[in-house]
């Protein structure tokens, strides 16, 4: 499959799911069980897509400026830094580590 | 009278609310858009995501699969971040009462950011301005936005050097970060992180973080509050 074809897909299938949430009746998922396990699912995806994005490399894992960056995002998101601020934050972390520092 | 000043200044809130999350929002449009490009794709593609599939984590997550190399593993994660939409359509639905024509409209802009501000508002009317200002809001400033930092992505270069590897990682951990507030919820997200790193070397690229997903529906599902560390690898 082309990057065409896996792009739309995947946005039908966003966008089917949103529908879905209108067309179903709301006592299916209304309820704390399934609620709770949709709320984890997606603090588990997102905490595996932080580490992968962190340390993920053509080898498995690799260790880079990519990790004190990350650091200073989550330092900033505790002091509720904007969202763009703190992406760039780390963006500016890892970009000076890399010129200044002779970070990989 | 009162009652219809109350109701006025109920909805005049709301506007308020709803146009400071468009405008912090939309702004991060900016790093999807400069992210996307150097994830390797160009510019329509990472236009259509922003305009057809429009929810910030699934973006991302696609966008980000597809850098590593992954193919059916980057639908498969944004579909998974994206089912969190279908609760809010089943709210929202109660909220907004769109009919016909506007049942599609109002399921494309059901998002984080729109179903919170609705939720937010004390009566129904305010809640369905901050409903619709904010989806619509976020919709317009995001796909402008997503516009401005793919061409300005076009013209960094080397990823790298701008540190936009590390902006992505970064994007995750805020939209993460305010989910973190039970105990059990920074349990799931440790065990994942873990688990997806330890399985990094061994499984092609996307299938880690799906691996990882499934702590969250076990711990989900068993409603398990105890130490997950044993979770990990």
């Amino acid at each position: 499959m082309t990057t065409w074809h896996l792009l739309l897909l995947a946005s039908i299938a966003v966008l089917g799911i949103k529908l879905l949430g209108y067309a179903v009746p709301p006592r299916l998922f209304d309820r704390p069980r399934p609620r709770r396990t949709l709320e984890l699912l997606t603090v588990s995806l997102l905490a595996g897509l932080v580490a992968v994005q962190m340390l993920g490399g053509a080898d498995g894992i690799v260790l880079d400026a990519r990790i004190p960056a990350v650091a200073v995002a989550a330092g900033l998101f505790a002091v509720r830094a904007p969202f763009i601020v703190a992406v760039a934050g780390a963006a500016a972390t890892a970009a000076l580590l890399r010129q200044l520092a002779g970070l990989p | 009278m009162q009652t219809g000043s109350v109701q006025a200044d109920a909805v005049r809130r709301a506007w308020r609310a709803a146009l400071s999350v468009v405008v912090a929002t939309s702004a991060y449009g900016l790093s999807f858009g400069a992210l996307s490009i150097a994830a390797g794709l160009d510019l329509w593609q990472t236009m259509v995501l922003s305009a057809l599939m429009f929810s910030g984590g699934s973006q991302f997550a696609f966008i980000g699969v597809m850098a590593a190399g992954g193919g059916i593993a980057g639908v498969a994660s944004a579909a998974m971040l994206g089912l969190r939409n279908a609760l809010y359509g089943m709210s929202m639905r109660r909220v907004v009462a769109p009919r016909g024509a506007m049942i599609p409209v109002a399921a494309h802009v059901t998002i984080d950011e729109s179903t919170a501000v609705a939720l937010a508002q004390p009566e129904a009317r305010a809640q369905r301005v901050g409903f619709w200002v904010t989806g619509v809001g976020i919709w317009l400033g995001w796909n402008a936005a997503t516009l401005a930092g793919a061409m300005l992505g076009d013209l960094l270069g080397d990823p790298k050097q701008w540190g936009l590897d590390a902006a992505a990682a970064a994007a995750f951990v805020g939209l993460l970060w305010p989910r973190l507030r039970a105990r059990q919820a920074i349990a799931v997200a440790a065990a994942s992180a873990v688990v997806a790193a330890a399985l990094l070397p061994v499984l092609p690229a996307g299938l880690p973080v799906i691996a990882a997903a499934a702590i969250g529906v076990v711990v989900g599902l068993s409603n398990w509050l105890g130490p997950t560390t044993t979770e990990g690898p």
